[in-house]
């Protein structure tokens, strides 16, 4: 066989042991959480053996983003893959219903409320209930629409008394 | 802003998958006229926004404020580095944002309005957001695969600040004698800049009609019914339809600007070229 047939298969298992390498990259904000989880990790492409890494912002205006980019960069060189290209793509639009359940599991685990329910059209103002991460209970209530970080809201739980994060559903 | 990293998007994903043939009808120009309007908006009032950070009036606030400042910030960004693509003269985004004078920017004067109270800066946020979001909604869809992914993630962010905004002219409103009475006064301040938003010129009109820009003019009735439902909950009265201020689409603008750019475009101007 030609060194040309050879080209794709070295390629794809390329692409797969870098993905390995950058799906490990976490969110600098949500440490539990890995850029694969958050489905912020797009697409891995080779071309002539250089890697190019596709990732999406969760909001416009995520600060979280440059970092992101600085570790996979980070990553990748570490283990042995030469710098990559980081692209953001924007379309289509990330939505938290691209959180694996792994990733919500971890969430809940760590003390953040997982998103409730599909991301669609809400009523201007509807009701939510987000159960407490901590105690299950459903007898909660919204302390601040915006929390620590642009993907949270601030949450209290009136059984157990504690507040607690809540992811937002986009 | 600085970023070297490049930004693009997936165009087989929007677009063009519609069966039409591809629209050349508007030169770039006008998109990038189009794309620096709606840029210029998100960053003038993102800097307002943020200059609340460490004085609103409690600490929820003043999480709340910097956070809706920094969606606005982050679509501008996105918007300007399209506009500096568009334009293809080797501008970056930063020259947009930093190195054009006020009679260059394009946003409409009511982003430019001084924060006032914080009844004012909350109105505000309420009328602007009531129309960007179905903006963004509509723009969507536009043919152009870049504006549409910048729009369809805006369009969720601004459904929240719509949210918060208007929770907060219910309760402002519907609350002690003086909330009502400054939430009223802000609205009858602010009401005069909301004509211009509605406004489609000839720029816009063919972008429209090439399916790239949302049309502002049929989205009034969208808004009328957000602001109805927010006032009457809120016990305001809307205030009439009388003279409406316009003009900062077209780089006429109030005294405002200047003072918003001398703050925010010193530290370029005084050290050109300043990264860290």
């Amino acid at each position: 066989m030609s060194a040309v047939a050879h080209a794709p298969a070295q390629g794809a298992a390329l692409r797969a042991r870098a993905w390995e390498v950058a799906a490990k990259v976490v969110d600098p904000e949500i440490p539990v959480l890995t850029i694969e989880d958050l489905g912020v990790l797009r697409d891995i492409k080779v071309e002539d053996g250089k890697l190019e890494v596709f990732i999406t912002p969760t909001y416009s205006g995520c600060p979280a983003m440059f970092v992101i980019a600085l570790n996979i960069e980070a990553a990748l060189e570490d283990a042995g893959f030469g710098l990559p290209k980081i692209t953001t793509v924007l379309s289509p639009a990330w939505s938290t219903d691209w959180l694996s359940d792994a990733g919500r599991a971890k969430l809940k685990a760590y003390g953040i409320a997982p998103p409730v329910g599909k991301a669609g059209r809400r009523a201007l103002f509807g009701d939510e209930t987000v159960a407490c991460p901590r105690c299950g209970s459903g007898e909660t209530e919204r302390i601040s629409e915006f929390g620590s970080t642009a993907c949270k809201a601030l949450w209290r739980c009136r059984v157990c008394a504690e507040p607690f994060d809540y992811f937002k559903c986009l | 802003m600085t970023d070297d990293r490049r930004q693009t998007t997936d165009n087989r994903s929007v677009g063009g998958g519609n069966g039409l043939p591809s629209p050349v009808v508007c030169p770039p120009s006008s998109v990038f006229e189009y794309t620096l309007r709606l840029a210029d908006n998100a960053l003038i009032l993102g800097h307002r926004l943020s200059e609340w950070c460490g004085h609103a009036p409690v600490l929820e606030e003043d999480l709340a404020l910097p956070n809706m400042a920094l969606d606005l910030i982050g679509q501008a960004r996105a918007l300007y580095a399209y506009a500096a693509e568009l334009e293809g003269e080797g501008r970056h985004e930063d020259a947009l944002a930093y190195l054009r004078d006020a009679g260059d920017f394009r946003n409409v004067l009511l982003v430019e309005q001084p924060n006032g109270d914080f009844a004012v800066t909350m109105i505000r946020q309420l009328l602007f957001a009531s129309y960007a979001h179905p903006h963004f909604e509509a723009l969507a869809h536009s043919r152009d695969a870049t504006l549409a992914a910048i729009a369809a993630k805006a369009a969720k962010e601004m459904a929240y600040h719509v949210r918060h905004c208007g929770e907060w002219t219910i309760r402002l409103g519907d609350g002690t004698e003086e909330s009502h009475a400054r939430a009223q006064a802000a609205l009858d301040e602010l009401w005069p800049f909301t004509g211009e938003l509605f406004e489609v010129d000839a720029t816009e009109r063919a972008l429209v009609e090439a399916g790239l820009a949302a049309d502002s003019a049929s989205l009034r009735p969208d808004w009328d019914r957000t602001i109805a439902e927010v006032l009457a909950q809120a016990t305001l009265t809307r205030p009439r339809d009388a003279w409406m201020q316009s003009g900062g689409r077209a780089g006429r603008h109030s005294e405002h600007l200047g003072y918003i750019l001398a703050d925010m475009q010193f530290l370029q101007r005084a050290y050109p070229g300043a990264a860290w």
